[in-house]
């Protein structure tokens, strides 16, 4: 056996020795015979060209060492020769190595392994299309299901009186979506700010009306701006935390456990979650608006020399209640995205590493779609109520 | 047996060993001797800190003072190059088999030979036949998914990853454990046949009774944050209780009459 770690592949260590003679051909391998030599040994041997020999022999006397890797390269040379028809008549190895040539030899080996075909070419471009519909097809009616039961869950969980709500699931649930995120959304959110400021400013400055960016900011953030970044961020630190989490406990099998104890997964997992969550995001949205507001006020008053008392005159003109309402609104259907697609991801997670992984970037994907979709939508439906 | 006490080769040798956590003693200077050529078991009670040991031997755990000493080399003092030039001297089946989900399973055996050596994919993928032959696999099972298979041959599969690089040391943890009692007597035979042909140092983590008695030469027993190193027929004669109980139990009597 080896003593050492694995050495490069050198001629000074191992090698192997042709000797040809009328009708024969000896090799004569020496030295150490294994893995780490191995890549220079195969070369050699693939070269290997009877040229006429009718028998051969391998004398192995000369090895040192020689692991399972020589010992294969040593059999399987001997094979290839007596498939081209030469007989091997002689086959030594120092003895101390004979029971694990014996064990290699028992086993019949039927040629290197089969890797699995990488499919490729249109035919293959179309089946992924048609699976790829298909499988979009099927998550949405997925959702959809999963939409039904939580609401159903969530309106019996509310309704019966015996059954004790997860009050402290419920509680840490806003701590750890809403309370913990403050630090990153108000930093994003005051950043936000001063870049909208600035940049409406310079543009504003063109017509004099450098006051509106005022306007613009408070319009801008309390409609649009705040609830979507603070949706976003969201969705990327707390739909995948829920993702991960529930994934982590199917990958344990706890989800399994759960739903044998009777727990109802619903209740137990995804109410809090959601609930949680639409509590702290509009209040998270509330948040960033002030602070977002605050950072285009820092820059109006350096870039644009408006003072506070001017920009909080101007604002008040500017936005009424409704303004701020319109983007609230909006906040707590964002959370229910967040939560329900953080869930149902979570839920569909197989027992691997790896789905856990694949589930928790389409979580946050899929989550951040249905966000901009449903602003979307919502902008159309204000306009046409004609708020 | 093999011949363990005809060379007093040491392999692994652990001197003064404390594990610890959070305040909590585990292992209070332990000693153990590994030689080279042997299978040596090692049993204790749960929460004795069996993984422990084995994870302080292979330096996934730092332990908090003691020696331990892996072909004559330090393992606490060592730098990531040294630790990698062990690492290729060693293979490790892990409890749950550790097969890399997102790779097949001849690609799981093809990733130490990738990393380590320049051999030619078709070398590869001989030499990956051959491991599985050698560890009893199908051919079939190559382009498998870990996801795929059975309990049993996710044990084989790892077996077969851990001697890829063929190494002297091969350290085992629970590899019977989950598997159906033929399942596991045939991996007690796969094992011992394979300890013999490749003259490897096996060091086995097991519970599994009959697994002692088939294929280790010596066992060690955690008692007490210390090991007791004997042979089953000197272990059940011994005084301490757990130690008595284990191996007098219904169990170890089974696995002794069976085996005489």
């Amino acid at each position: 056996m080896r003593n050492r770690p694995l050495a490069a592949p050198d001629e000074a260590l191992a090698d192997l020795r042709l000797e040809r003679r009328p009708n024969l051909l000896r090799l004569v391998p020496t030295g150490e015979w294994n893995v780490g030599q191995s890549p220079r040994l195969d070369l050699l041997l693939n070269g290997l060209r009877p040229e006429g020999a009718r028998e051969a022999e391998i004398d192995g006397a000369g090895i040192s060492e020689l692991d399972s890797a020589g010992a294969w390269l040593l059999l399987r040379t001997k094979h290839k020769l007596e498939q081209q028809g030469v007989r091997v008549r002689n086959f030594t190895l120092p003895e101390r190595y004979a029971p694990l040539v014996q064990i290699m030899e028992a086993d019949q080996l039927t040629g290197p392994v089969v890797h699995r075909p990488r499919p490729r070419g249109f035919r293959y471009f179309l089946e992924r299309l048609g699976s790829g519909t298909m499988h979009a097809l099927g998550q949405g009616y997925g959702m959809l299901g999963f939409l039904g039961r939580v609401t159903v869950e969530a309106i019996e969980a509310i309704l019966s009186p015996r059954r004790e709500l997860p009050i402290p699931a419920f509680v840490r649930q806003v701590e750890e979506t809403g309370l913990t995120a403050l630090p990153i959304v108000g930093l994003l959110a005051f950043l936000i700010g001063v870049v909208l400021a600035y940049q409406g400013a310079d543009q504003l400055r063109r017509f004099g009306a450098e006051i509106f960016t005022v306007d613009l900011l408070g319009v801008g953030f309390l409609r649009e701006l705040g609830g979507l970044v603070t949706a976003i961020i969201v969705a990327g630190r707390s739909g995948s935390a829920f993702t991960a989490f529930i994934g982590t406990m199917r990958v344990n099998e706890e989800v399994d456990a759960m739903e044998t104890m009777g727990l109802n997964i619903a209740e137990v997992l995804v109410l809090p979650r959601v609930l949680g969550l639409m509590i702290a995001l509009p209040l998270l949205t509330f948040y960033a608006d002030v602070v977002g507001l605050i950072g285009g006020m820092v820059m109006c008053y350096f870039d644009l020399h408006i003072t506070v008392p001017m920009f909080l005159r101007e604002l008040e003109t500017a936005i009424t209640y409704k303004t701020l309402l319109v983007g609230l609104i909006k906040a707590p259907v964002f959370a229910f995205l967040i939560g329900l697609v953080g869930c149902f991801e979570g839920l569909r997670v197989e027992r691997n590493a790896e789905s856990v992984g694949k589930l928790t970037t389409r979580s946050v994907v899929e989550s951040i779609f249905l966000i901009i979709t449903f602003d979307a939508g919502f902008s159309v439906l204000f306009s046409i109520i004609g708020i | 047996m093999s011949g363990a006490h005809q060379h007093d080769d040491v392999v692994i040798r652990i001197r003064g060993l404390v594990n610890a956590f959070s305040g909590h003693v585990i292992h209070d200077h332990l000693d153990l001797d590994v030689m080279r050529g042997e299978v040596l078991g090692v049993v204790g009670g749960s929460g004795t800190g069996k993984s422990v040991l084995l994870r302080s031997i292979i330096g996934l755990n730092h332990p908090e003072s003691g020696s331990i000493k892996v072909f004559g080399v330090e393992t606490a003092d060592m730098d990531a190059e040294d630790l990698k030039g062990l690492q290729l001297r060693w293979g490790v089946l892990f409890q749950g088999g550790a097969l890399f989900s997102s790779q097949t399973v001849a690609e799981n055996i093809q990733v130490p030979l990738r990393r380590y050596t320049h051999m030619s994919q078709e070398l590869m993928d001989e030499i990956a036949a051959m491991k599985l032959a050698l560890v009893g696999l199908p051919p079939d099972a190559a382009q498998k998914y870990p996801s795929e298979l059975s309990g049993g041959m996710i044990k084989r599969a790892g077996l077969a990853r851990a001697l890829a690089l063929d190494p002297e040391l091969l350290f085992l943890d629970e590899p019977t454990s989950g598997l159906d009692p033929i399942s596991a007597n045939q991996f007690d035979q796969l094992v011992r046949s394979l300890q013999q042909s490749l003259g490897l140092t096996v060091f086995m983590v097991t519970h599994d009774i009959d697994s002692l008695r088939a294929v280790t030469d010596r066992i060690a027993v955690l008692v007490n944050k210390k090991i007791k190193v004997g042979t089953f027929e000197t272990l059940v004669h011994d005084s301490d209780p757990w130690i008595h109980e284990y191996f007098s139990g219904a169990r170890g009597r089974a696995a002794l009459a069976g085996a005489a």
